[in-house]
């Protein structure tokens, strides 16, 4: 058996939701030095959070329990990667250190990110995404006897419902933008996948309407209140928090860091091994397309097993992950977001929250790049991860291509030399 | 609402809050602390809003905070004892910090 030292690995796994969680756990026999990198505090993804008052799920604990027994496997939580400065090394940062790991083979597992689109008020301290709200009240967020409205699309909104209920909130209304028959058309297939039938009888709220979107929210200084379309009618609710998320987006920036191609869906183009198009390269779950973490599990698998030259186990995985795949289309095609989404935006509304550029200042342009050097958009802290896919939604425009360094990172790190640890 | 740091209980800790101390539920999130303390902003944008935490998974940047002299996100950050942290001060457009 190997032993992964800071510096140097045999596998290295970057994120440890369910993607490389599973995929730690199938290439540890093999006795391969594992070092797992993510920028969150604790091991579990989004889904599997862990956090002050969390009830973790079984397979969540049982996984992280699995992974604790395999002392080839060096999980490194609040760590996160900063650049790749040549072909397989990259440079990371905790809150003290930087330093560069060497590694032979590694599997991408950055999941998902929301997609949050700009409208009217989303600025407003209070407005956060929809699985937004779910991490930060893992995280402790005091919400109990608030009034939340939640908003957006896709089943994750009737999860974040039932977060904020169990926390002590007043979940006054769940704002479906898909039509009734969408939503009912999803529901009545969902016998296929049984584990998801029970998982969506547990989440039904009784604020829960179809075609049904934010327009604006108001207030002073924090949200006040929100005005909903809900069908031909419009709503005003008074609130403490609107949460508002339309989806997903596949998180690809450290993947195309690492060179990895993009299929058409922008996504991390994966083959049946899920390799990508980097050679000893590979990616699992959301970050290849998001589809839940079902599928994520089980690509996670497949890479692993994979990475480690185990190509039968890795195939024995491959109908599994063809019904999770269904799922994943199903849930694509249900979800669609509607048209008039793409005009919630005023003139006035901020689009590039870190530069504060308007909507107004980015319809004249005709392109990203234009933008950028016209407005500044995108040029800011998150370097383009929320404006830019909100552009891509908003005018189709292609998102920006991520430079070193891929987050903001302390000079200090960037400064590094050669190898050894340095500090800040 | 200050609590001093010798009453806290095992399941609190003290930590300071822009040159406060406050006592906190050990575990949370600095976001969390501030929302406790702070009405939850964590920034001023170029153009002179108030900010808070957003995407709440690391994307974002509206919760960047300095945590013991360093540039940490609130949303990623969980408290320890002694911390210190500081919301962000305003700055010019094309200056974020």
């Amino acid at each position: 058996m190997n032993t992964a030292t800071m510096e140097h690995c045999d596998v290295l796994i970057i994120g440890t939701g369910p993607a490389g969680l599973a995929a730690a756990l199938a290439a540890a026999p093999s006795g391969a030095a594992i070092v797992m990198v993510d920028d969150n505090p604790a091991p579990g993804g989004q889904i599997w959070r862990d956090g002050p008052g969390v009830k973790l799920p079984p397979g969540a604990v049982e996984r992280r329990a699995a992974l604790a027994r395999h002392a080839n496997v060096h999980i490194l939580s609040g760590t996160r990667l900063v650049a790749v400065p040549q072909p397989q090394q990259v440079l990371l940062e905790d809150a003290t250190h930087g330093w560069r790991l060497q590694y032979a083979t590694c599997i991408v597992c950055t999941g998902a990110r929301e997609l949050l689109l700009p409208f009217p008020g989303w600025t407003l301290p209070g407005v956060t995404g929809a699985g937004g709200l779910q991490a930060l009240i893992k995280g402790g967020l005091p919400v109990r006897g608030e009034r939340i409205v939640v908003a957006g699309s896709g089943p994750l909104l009737l999860a974040v419902a039932a977060t904020a209920q169990a926390a002590g909130a007043q979940v006054l209304r769940v704002a479906e933008q898909a039509p009734l028959r969408a939503v009912a058309a999803f529901a009545a297939a969902l016998w296929r996948w049984p584990a998801k039938a029970v998982q969506g009888l547990g989440l039904l709220h009784p604020g829960y309407r179809t075609s049904s979107h934010v327009l604006s929210v108001a207030g002073q200084d924090r949200v006040e209140s929100v005005r909903l379309r809900q069908g031909a009618h419009t709503v005003d609710i008074a609130c403490e928090r609107v949460a508002c998320g339309f989806g997903l987006v596949p998180n690809t920036h450290i993947g195309q860091a690492l060179g990895c191609a993009l299929n058409d869906q922008h996504a991390i183009a994966v083959d049946a091994w899920q390799a990508t198009s980097v050679p000893g390269h590979y990616a699992a779950g959301e970050c290849t397309g998001f589809g839940g973490s079902e599928k994520a599990l089980v690509q996670g698998a497949i890479a692993g097993h994979a990475a480690v030259g185990q190509r039968a186990q890795a195939q024995a995985l491959w109908p599994e992950r063809q019904r999770w795949e269904a799922f994943a289309a199903h849930l694509h095609s249900h979800f669609a977001l509607q048209p008039q989404l793409k005009t919630l935006a005023t003139p006035d509304t901020i689009v590039c929250r870190c530069e504060d550029v308007t909507q107004g200042q980015l319809a004249a342009c005709q392109s990203w790049t234009e933008a950028k050097l016209h407005t500044r958009c995108g040029m800011g802290a998150c370097q383009g991860r929320v404006c830019g896919a909100a552009t891509q939604n908003l005018w189709g425009w292609t998102p920006p291509v991520p430079r070193m360094p891929i987050t903001p990172t302390r000079i200090g790190t960037l400064a590094k030399p050669e190898s050894g640890p340095v500090q800040p | 609402m200050n609590a001093s740091p010798t009453n806290a209980s095992p399941t609190h800790i003290a930590i300071e809050l822009n040159g406060t101390q406050h006592t906190v539920p050990a575990g949370i999130t600095v976001v969390a602390a501030l929302s406790l303390w702070a009405n939850g902003v964590t920034r001023v944008s170029v153009l002179g809003e108030p900010r808070a935490a957003f995407c709440g998974m690391g994307i974002c940047q509206e919760c960047r905070v300095t945590v013991n002299g360093q540039r940490r996100l609130a949303c990623q950050t969980v408290c320890l004892p002694g911390m210190v942290v500081h919301t962000t001060t305003p700055t010019k457009p094309g200056h974020s910090a």
